[in-house]
């Protein structure tokens, strides 16, 4: 099998669709000519033409509104933001419009539509260019809401996302663009709502998605080096979430620790955190731990970046501690 | 097209050049009055309790929905916002459904999903109903771009209120329209308040026509004061938009005889400024056209009247009558089901 980095099987899954169906179009700021900021649409220009790779302005409001209404009319729009930051000026095309009308015209009309890039911090970008968006698209019924971490998932849950008939919010990471890993020559999908384990074990499950991922895994290796082999639940969908796929293994383990990038308060991983409680109580044998970002806006300076998120280290201590080993 | 100043002809009494055909004027009419005896009715059902959330009425503007629906073409679309129920009467939503809406039941035209302000009614090419000041604009030219992505040839008409000239996704939808060429006719219902603050007080300049050549809009100006000379200016925006495929600006000069919603007693206007505007309610002067240039009877038009006022009648007592919504319908169409 072929590996590729994340930011080619975004673009092959995009290029798959589009040459597929004709209604898919590609929008967004620096897509086209450019290439995209993080070169995920290379050659889509060149291929696709400018009637389905369009550049915009700078006006997420504006081109997030454009693809809904689009979308109302039949087409199937990629809207791609730079940084999902730049869709806090959308966010009232998002969640009043997007996930809304299907449910408010009763089902008279649909928007399936893809709002994908980059989430959460990067490094040394400062507070405004450092958040984590999960919480508040996950927030809203009427959306679905994917993070992925590996490039067989990005291309797989990304196909799906645009044939799906909904909204979607789906979060990529500008740090793990250049990850590489297999991805099948032939056509695949992967199903919106169902979590992969990255790494079985026994005795802590920790459950992780998008760039937590790849922490949670560092972790877990590290916590092996001490005897404690850990179940890592990529999530890959947070709205809806496969509750079960959590359940089971913290049945299995009666620990667990949620780890993400992001902040604490009142966001997805507290509601891992609510589901597990009141799905798991009796098997629980420890509290359930969160490791994420400090409740702070994220810093510049790199010392003080380090400190707010979350390391290997951070959650190999929550490990340890639900594990109770001192 | 031309930017014209907002003043009135000279004399509302004088119908030679938009009172020519009796049988269009009648028509005009009725659908104007049917609009009319619609809000008197909803307003009568939000008073006695029946009705509640928010409700804004339509009294004074239904000349503009009218117009719309004579230069409509099959793959246009309208698109409005939280003061929409005379676009769907206009268009041929059943008022009984519109009533029902408003009344939250089941058969209500969204079955209770929206209320007064989330009017939609696709089969008829109502796109909304859309009750977040301005967020419409960039949809209704998403609407436009599919239109012109798939060669469809249809026109989206946006209508906005004077209160949505302020807000940003107004300058973003009309930025993207302009940039792209896109064939919308974008239609600002000035009605000279948002709620209760006046326009001057809303933007720096007045003639909102003045912003057109910077989104690279055509524009045309002009207060609404018959039917007739609505839909030729819409008509003429239109054909631009269709064949030139370019976005147009229209600014209606226009005004609403009741307060913003139920709960405003429009203290902010005095008694004269409302008579003044009277003289040129198209409703009104319709009616006198119809007696006093087409020479049609006072008894005549009382009939007419009474007929619509039982068909609204009728659609208070369908909805009063209709069921609430069954307790799982909370439950629908929050997904597209795949």
């Amino acid at each position: 099998m072929p590996e590729i980095q994340i930011r080619h099987a975004i673009r092959d899954a995009m290029a798959e669709e589009m040459a597929r169906d004709e209604n898919i179009f590609l929008m967004g700021e620096e897509v086209g000519h450019y290439n995209g900021a993080y070169k995920c649409s290379e050659g889509l220009l060149e291929r696709f033409g400018e009637k389905r790779v369009v550049d915009t302005p700078i006006a997420e409001t504006g081109f997030a509104g454009v693809g809904i209404g689009a979308a109302m009319c039949g087409l199937r729009p990629i809207i791609e933001f730079m940084t999902f930051n730049f869709s806090a000026v959308a966010f009232d095309q998002i969640l009043n419009n997007a996930a809304k009308i299907h449910h408010m015209t009763n089902g008279q009309f649909s928007v399936p539509i893809v709002f994908r890039g980059p989430n959460a911090a990067a490094h040394m970008l400062g507070s405004t260019h450092s958040q984590a968006f999960e919480p508040f698209y996950a927030h809203v019924p009427g959306l679905i809401v994917i993070a992925v971490a590996t490039p067989y998932d990005a291309k797989g849950l990304l196909k799906t996302a645009i044939r799906d008939p909904n909204p979607v919010v789906f979060l990529e990471s500008e740090l793990m663009y250049s990850v590489k890993g297999e991805v099948p020559e032939e056509e695949y999908t992967i199903p919106i709502g169902v979590a992969d384990t990255k790494r079985s074990g026994d005795d802590v499950t920790v459950i992780t998605w998008g760039q937590g991922v790849p922490v949670a895994l560092k972790a877990a290796e590290l916590a092996a080096e001490e005897g404690i082999e850990c179940d890592v639940i990529d999530l890959r969908t947070l709205r809806p979430m496969d509750t079960e796929a959590v359940l089971e293994s913290v049945r299995r383990t009666n620990r667990a620790v949620v780890l993400f990038h992001g902040w604490p308060y009142g966001g997805v991983g507290g509601e891992v955190v609510a589901r597990i409680q009141e799905f798991a109580f009796d098997h629980l044998d420890a509290p359930v731990l969160r490791v994420c970002y400090e409740d702070v806006p994220m810093p510049y300076a790199e010392n003080l970046e380090n400190l707010v998120l979350p390391t290997p280290e951070r959650g190999l201590a929550a490990i340890r501690e639900v594990a109770y080993v001192d | 097209m031309t930017t014209s100043n907002d003043a009135p002809p000279a004399d509302p009494g004088n119908y030679e050049a938009y009172f020519k055909s009796k049988d269009a004027d009648l028509r005009r009419y009725r659908e104007m009055l049917r609009i009319r005896r619609f809000e008197e009715m909803a307003a009568r059902a939000y008073t006695r309790g029946k009705i509640s959330g928010f409700l804004h009425l339509y009294i004074g503007q239904e000349a503009i929905a009218v117009a719309t629906k004579e230069i409509l073409q099959p793959a246009d679309r309208v698109v409005s916002t939280y003061r929409t129920h005379g676009f769907a009467i206009a268009l041929g939503s059943s008022p009984g459904a519109c009533m029902a809406e408003l009344y939250g039941k089941a058969t209500g035209l969204v079955a209770g999903t929206g209320g007064s302000m989330h009017f939609f009614d696709r089969k008829n090419q109502l796109w909304g109903g859309y009750a977040i000041v301005g967020n419409h604009v960039p949809v209704a030219a998403g609407h436009a771009f599919a239109s012109k992505y798939k060669g469809d040839g249809g026109v989206t008409f946006c209508y906005l209120g004077d209160g949505a000239l302020a807000i940003g996704p107004t300058h973003e939808g009309w930025t993207l329209a302009g940039l792209w060429k896109l064939p919308i006719v974008f239609v600002v219902e000035n009605n000279r308040y948002s709620m209760g603050t006046p326009l001057a007080r809303s933007i720096p300049v007045t003639d909102v026509t003045l912003k057109a050549p910077g989104y690279n809009m055509a524009s045309d100006r002009f207060r609404v004061t018959s039917v007739a000379e609505t839909a030729e200016r819409l008509g003429a925006a239109a054909k631009i938009a269709r064949e030139e495929n370019r976005p147009v600006l229209v600014e209606l000069v226009t005004y609403r005889f009741r307060g913003h919603s139920m709960s405003d007693p429009g203290k902010y206007r005095n008694k004269e400024e409302v008579e003044e505007w009277r003289r040129w309610d198209p409703l009104e002067r319709t009616y006198r056209a119809l007696i006093d240039h087409h020479g049609l009877s006072e008894e005549a038009l009382e009939e007419l009247d009474d007929a619509i006022v039982d068909e609204m009648e009728e659609a208070v007592t369908f909805a009063e009558e209709s069921p609430q919504p069954a307790p799982e319908a909370r439950f629908r169409n929050i997904l597209v089901e795949s």
